[in-house]
């Protein structure tokens, strides 16, 4: 169980220190500064132990955040919790920085008496903290408040209070992926996945009851096989129009849910069903590795002319119907360490050798599917006295495209209030695709 | 002048450090960085010529981004370029980066070289010392390869500047340190040596570092630094803080010049000169009179600079070792120091007065502080100062303080800290053992031992005691009380356990007439403590069990029930499960006979090194040999053979000429001198092989005084040819020799013994007048492990008395070993054996009648009296052994002829055994009294 947790800025200086277990000593604190922040070479590993401790740790922007323990815990619940506790601030009071933890110290000395007790996490769900602890002036609370207060933090449904009501009952789900690869300089896919999530902002009234469908590959072979009729739904226009084929279903590799999807039906019929807390929430998250639609195909080439000279040639290609706009293109073109002087042409967008990051970045704000564009640059090299060979980094890229990658489609979400009188069809549900580059790089 | 402005600021670096500085992340330091060098690198582009001051700023701002951490690889070029300009920063940037960052890349080296010379012949001083600086940062052998021939003609030369000088003096240094091999002083040396009389006190300072590290190396070469140093130090020693104006430092005058002038000198012995020796032991004076004159000052630098000089004089002191009167002196210094505030100092004193103990002259002036180093002991606050002290006190130990001392150190045990406890263990074992003049008080001391601090007593220990109990029977008795009263404590430590159990199943008869001791108490004593031990004692105890058997009948029934029960008989513990099987067989069906010779009592150890010793020197190195060697002097002390230890040494220096010149006086005085001799060696042979270390410490260069108990080994090959001469730690000789007539060969062999080579081996014979021999000298290396051999001829010319001296000298490890020895060459060896019939005999006995021709010893036999020994002792002697001669046949005659050169000795020899008194009666009858008197002397050590 987590000890104590410590938030650092980028120097290394506490700003948060909150410790649980009386097996973390103070010392603690300089361990991890001393030993990761101001360790001499970076260290990369999230986990690191330092003489029977371990510290657990995630960076935002310029803050640390660390979990320590000297019990064997389960690392993955303890980044969990960290990520979680991430979303929390972020939800309360927007960016995570020096300042803005700096301002907020009370509040989060509060929040984490109440998300972790005893090194034990507790409830962090944003909609029901928001309930009890406020950032406004003291509301009096009248008796029966707070009694339903103490009965939704200890009841069933701890994420979401009775007794909300909207005149418009509406709901928005994201679509949201990551899609990675790595590619040889001929063409061919080394490593592809994409990780997504699935977010969901509601505005419903009362306890509604929602069931999630999407073309997961075993639900419709089930149905296919078990001659079920098409689930009347006939929500599939929800499903915007995906990139590349005509393809049916999709196979998920895995995937993990929000606590208040009811994992028991999930395990026994494959439906997602739950009511959802209040507000915003990720309903799920999942990864696919097969048929990923790859939205740009990059196509390098690269000449050494003598010693002190180099040309360089990209090609990007986009892969997706020629109705959908890819936006913030960004390639970066790595150059060598030597480098004393680089000249590009490109026909579309802005390029610029960026000596800080030894590297020219080729911006192309849109662009339209089926599309092609090209960059050339000639690189001067300064002649060293190494004999060591540049070792040709990837070049990498960025774009953001409206469409899922791996080729997931909701295909409906039904809501059900029995006991308030609006039904499925009174909902407003809006759905987006959004497909954003992750690691996407390209050998050369 | 615009570019010296520039020159000064150099605005462009100052920006990017502070750039640098204000980085708020690693990220944006590296980001700050490559633009950095992506900048220089396009400045450094091939086609734009940069001016000197650009091209000092970019390299500048390299250097900076390597030493926070960064690979450069390029901009080395522009940096040599920068060595040919003749602005001073602009070439001091340019060294300072190669310096720094020079690799062996071929191309450019040759081009720094050049700079490099170019400075070198320049006239400027300042190029000249940025140049050698250069040098010497880089040290490599190919910077030595290049200028090891040319810095000596600086440093050397009279039209170089001081300051130069010195750059070149410690240039050298750094050079010679890196590749001895490649600096070759030669026909520099003895100019280098007159540096020290340079006016500039820079230069002499600079150079002696230089010369001291090239005198440790090859002192001879060096041996006319010594006068030279002598007359410097007594130069500074006498002049007053005023003189020397920039070298004096808070009133004191060269403080650091004046300790590496007594450095150097030590590594010389002292000067023979005499008026050398005599200003040097005046300047050694002026300095112990300074450290009682007061302070001039209040500021520690001024006592620290006063103590520095301080320490080194008595450091130079000890070295010598030589003078009593400035010894003693400096032991009353350090006494001061025991109480000064300081711990520094209270720590360097103890640590100097350790080596002073050792030296015979001041040993009995250290002991007058042992009321404060105790002190020191329980008080210090400091760990390191107690273990000094610790030391201290085990060094100045002897037989007439050893009580209180080793009382001191137990009562401490209790205390110490754990660091140093086992060491302590050790040495308090080692001091009660070796002046431990009663035994019963070395028990108690060692069971006290256990007691206080069993955890730290290593096995070592332990089966000391007991070898130490088993081989002496007056003990034995006490032993085994105190033993059975220490294992009544209810908690006792497993090593006492182990020393109970061992000693009771020995002898624990001798107090089993006491009701309270009685066997059966005995050994439930015992058995009490059987089960809380571990498998080897429960072994040792199960042993004791079956001497218990033996010794007390009427504990046969108990302990066979206990070997019986399924605890022992069915142990999981193999070795336990034998010995109780076994043990319960053995006493059921033996008979007590069987029993009783089976189980008798232990015969006694032989008499060996103690081993706790050989276990404190591998822990502490060649620092505690040196106090063996003088703890066994004082043993030689009191065993009240020789008057003073002083008169000791010199009576084993001048030994063999005075009783080489013995045998042309008259034959009363021979008898004088040949009855000290066989004294005089067995008090050499008392002292137990405790000077058998004596050679690592006596490092001198004078051949070191024969080993004491080489008169021992004489005696050895009195009666044999072939044989181990000599062995310790480092070194093992062999010997295998033949003899005809007058004529005798003798091959050594010399085996090393470690893994590491001898260095500079050589060995010298000295003869007595009356033998001639011839040596082939031998290689100087003697590799590791390696093995060689060396012939030695001999030629007798006349009878003799001494055997030649064998000094052997080699380096090992840099140290200086010495060993002298006699090489068995007797006057035996050239006997011709000579058959003669009875009557033949006896009318040469009588011929031989007058009193000086015949010699004769009655004395106790030393060994057994067994009829084949003696014969092939008598025969190994060289003589002939004549049977049915004498009427008495248990009576022995022998006959031959001793050649020599001159003449043949005939000689005949009697034998005649008293088995009911083990005693034997000798006569020998020669036609040479010297020889009828040597051979028996020689003979007599022999049964």
């Amino acid at each position: 169980m987590i000890g104590g947790l410590f938030i650092y800025n980028h120097k290394g200086e506490v700003l948060i220190s909150r410790v649980y277990r009386d097996d973390i000593g103070r010392n603690a604190v300089d361990a991890f500064r001393v030993n990761v922040i101001h360790a001499r070479q970076q260290v990369r590993s999230p986990v690191t132990n330092i003489a029977r401790t371990s510290f657990f740790h995630v960076k935002r922007s310029n803050i640390w955040l660390a979990a320590v323990t000297k019990q064997n815990v389960n690392a993955a619940m303890v980044f969990e919790f960290l990520y979680k506790m991430c979303d929390v601030m972020t939800a309360y009071f927007g960016k995570i920085s020096e300042e803005n933890i700096k301002n907020n110290f009370v509040l989060i000395y509060e929040l984490l008496d109440e998300i972790l007790d005893f090194g034990y996490p507790q409830n962090s769900e944003t909609g029901a903290l928001k309930t009890f602890i406020t950032q406004t002036g003291i509301k009096s609370q009248s008796k029966e408040e707070q009694s339903q207060i103490t009965s939704q933090v200890t009841g069933q449904i701890g994420w979401r209070r009775e007794g909300i009501k909207y005149r418009r009952n509406e709901l928005f789900l994201d679509v949201l992926e990551s899609v990675n690869l790595l590619m040889s300089p001929q063409g061919q896919v080394l490593s592809a996945h994409v990780s997504g999530r699935v977010v969901m902002k509601s505005y419903l009234s009362g306890m509604p009851e929602c069931k999630f469908g999407m073309n997961d590959k075993i639900v419709i072979d089930k149905q296919g096989k078990g001659g079920a009729t098409e689930e009347a739904a006939g929500k599939s226009d929800l499903g915007g129009s995906g990139g590349g084929g005509g393809k049916q279903s999709i196979a998920i590799d895995d995937c993990t849910f929000h606590q208040c999807v009811r994992l028991s039906k999930f395990d026994a019929e494959r439906s997602i069903s739950f009511i959802p807390p209040d507000g915003e929430c990720e309903l799920m998250r999942y990864r696919t590795t097969k048929d990923i639609i790859l939205p740009f195909r990059v196509i390098p080439l690269v000449r050494e002319v003598g010693r002190t000279k180099l040309e360089v040639k990209v090609v990007i290609k986009s892969n997706f119907k020629p109705s959908l706009l890819a936006q913030k293109i960004e390639v970066r073109i790595p150059t060598p360490l030597n480098t004393s002087g680089v000249q590009v042409i490109c026909m579309k967008g802005k390029a610029k050798y960026k000596a800080s990051e030894n590297a020219i970045v080729w911006k192309i704000k849109r662009m339209a599917g089926m599309k092609e564009s090209q960059i050339s640059a000639e690189i001067e090299l300064l002649p060293t006295n190494d004999k060591k060979k540049w070792a040709r980094p990837p070049i990498s890229m960025n774009f953001e495209v409206p469409f899922a990658p791996s080729g997931l489609k909701v295909r409906y979400l039904k809501v059900f209030e029995p006991k308030l009188n609006y039904s499925d069809h009174d909902v407003i549900k809006w759905v987006r695709y959004i497909g954003r580059s992750g690691i996407y790089e390209t050998r050369c | 002048m615009p570019a010296v402005s520039k020159g000064d600021g150099m605005r462009g670096l100052a920006v990017f450090i502070s750039d640098i500085r204000n980085c708020k992340s690693k990220e944006a330091e590296i980001k700050r960085i490559n633009k950095e060098l992506a900048n220089i690198r396009s400045k450094f582009k091939g086609d734009k010529a940069l001016d000197g001051y650009s091209k000092k700023k970019y390299v500048c701002k390299l250097l900076f981004i390597f030493l926070l951490g960064h690979d450069i690889d390029f901009g080395h070029m522009e940096a040599v370029n920068l060595l040919s300009s003749n602005k001073y920063t602009e070439k001091q940037i340019g060294y300072l980066f190669i310096s720094v960052l020079v690799n062996s890349n071929s191309e450019l080296i040759r081009l720094i070289n050049n700079a490099i010379k170019n400075d070198l012949s320049s006239r400027n001083p300042t190029f000249m010392c940025l140049a050698l600086h250069c040098i010497a940062n880089v040290g490599s052998r190919e910077m030595a390869e290049a200028f090891a021939g040319e810095i000596p003609r600086i440093l050397v030369a009279g039209d170089t500047m001081d300051s130069v000088k010195q750059s070149a003096a410690l240039c050298l240094l750094r050079l010679y340190k890196a590749s001895p091999d490649l600096v070759l002083m030669g026909e520099w040396t003895s100019r280098v040596v007159h540096l020290l009389n340079d006016q500039h006190m820079g230069v002499v300072t600079a150079a002696i570092s230089l010369i001291t590290c090239l005198s440790s190396k090859n002192p001879d070469e060096f041996k006319t630094c010594v006068s030279l140093a002598v007359s410097r130090l007594s130069r500074i020693v006498s002049s007053a803080s005023t003189d020397l104006q920039d070298y004096t430092y808070y009133f004191v005058p060269a403080p650091w010049l004046s300790c590496k002038l007594l450095r150097l000198l030590q590594c010389y012995p002292p000067p023979e000169d005499g008026a050398v020796k005599g200003r040097l032991v005046e300047c050694l004076e002026t300095i112990l009179n300074k450290a009682q004159e007061p302070p001039k000052s209040k500021k520690v630098q001024h006592s620290n600079a006063k103590n520095a000089i301080l320490f080194e004089a008595i450091s130079l002191i000890i070295h010598y070792d030589s003078e009593p009167n400035l010894l003693v002196r400096a032991c009353n210094q350090l006494g001061q120091f025991l109480q000064h505030r300081e711990t520094n100092l209270r720590y360097l004193a103890l640590e100097s007065m350790c080596t002073l103990a050792s030296s015979e002259f001041s040993h009995e002036a250290v002991k007058t502080h042992i009321e404060t180093v105790i002190n020191a002991l329980k008080t210090e606050r400091d760990v390191s100062v107690r273990q000094r002290a610790a030391d201290l006190l085990y060094a100045m130990c002897d037989r007439s303080n050893a009580k209180q001392i080793v009382a001191e150190m137990l009562s401490y045990l209790e205390t110490a800290d754990y660091s140093i406890r086992e060491e302590m263990v050790l040495k308090v074992a080692i001091l009660a053992e070796k002046y431990a003049v009663d035994y019963s008080w070395y028990v108690d001391t060692i069971l006290n031992l256990i007691r206080i601090a069993g955890d730290y007593v290593s096995e070592e220990v332990w089966y000391r005691v007991i070898q130490i109990v088993i081989n002496r029977d007056d003990v034995q008795g006490y032993a085994a009380k105190t033993v059975f009263e220490a294992l009544q404590a209810p908690a006792c430590h497993e090593n006492m356990v182990k020393v109970g159990g061992y000693i009771l199943g020995e002898f624990g008869n001798l107090i089993a007439g006491d009701p309270r001791s009685s066997p059966l108490v005995q050994f439930n004593l015992l058995h009490s403590k059987f089960h809380l031990c571990s498998v080897p004692t429960r072994a040792l105890l199960l042993s004791a069990y079956i001497k218990f058997i033996n010794l007390f009948p009427e504990t046969k029934a108990t302990i066979q029930e206990v070997l019986r029960s399924d605890s022992q008989i069915r142990n999981s513990d193999v070795e336990l499960q034998q010995r109780a099987v076994e043990y319960l067989k053995l006493s059921s069906i033996a008979s007590t006979d069987v029993l009783a010779t089976v189980l008798e009592e232990m015969p006694p150890f032989p008499e060996r090194e103690s081993s706790i010793l050989a276990k404190l020197k591998k822990k502490k190195g060649p620092g505690a040999v040196s106090v063996e060697l003088e703890d066994g002097k004082e043993r030689g002390d009191y065993n009240g053979s020789t008057p003073s230890p002083s008169a000791d040494l010199l009576g084993l220096r001048s030994a063999a000429p005075v009783s080489g010149a013995a045998p042309s006086a008259g034959s009363l005085l021979v008898d004088v001198f040949s009855e000290a001799g066989p004294a005089a060696a067995s008090a050499g042979v008392n002292d137990d092989g405790f000077l058998s270390s004596a050679p690592t410490s006596a490092a001198s260069e004078d051949p070191a005084p024969p080993l004491p108990e080489s008169d021992e080994l004489l005696n050895k090959f009195v009666c044999k040819n072939n044989g181990v001469l000599f062995e310790n730690q480092l070194l093992q000789i062999g010997i295998k020799s033949e003899y005809r007539q007058n004529l005798g060969r003798m091959y050594l062999f010399y085996g090393n013994k470690t893994s590491v080579q001898f260095v500079s081996f050589s060995t010298t014979v000295s003869c007595p007048g009356e033998l001639q021999s011839h040596i082939l000298q031998l290689e100087p290396l003697v590799e590791g492990g390696a093995q060689v051999q060396q012939v030695i001829n001999i030629e007798c010319l006349t009878d003799f008395v001494d055997a030649p001296l064998l000094n052997i000298k080699f380096r090992y490890g840099g140290a200086l070993q010495n060993i002298s020895l006699k090489l068995p060459v007797t006057i035996n060896k050239f006997f011709q054996p000579t058959e003669m019939a009875a009557a033949d005999f006896f009318q040469r006995w009588k011929q031989l009648s007058q009193p000086q021709q015949e010699a004769q010893k009655i004395f106790k036999a030393s060994h057994g009296m067994d009829t084949e020994v003696l014969k092939a002792k008598l025969l190994g002697l060289g003589t002939a052994l004549l049977e049915n001669v004498d009427p008495n046949p248990e009576n022995y005659v022998c006959a031959g002829v001793i050649q020599t050169k001159a003449q043949q000795v005939g000689c005949l020899l009697r034998l005649e055994p008293n088995a009911q008194a083990q005693m034997y009666r000798l006569t020998l009858r020669s036609s040479k009294d010297t020889v009828s008197q040597r051979v028996c002397d020689l003979l007599a050590e022999q049964f």
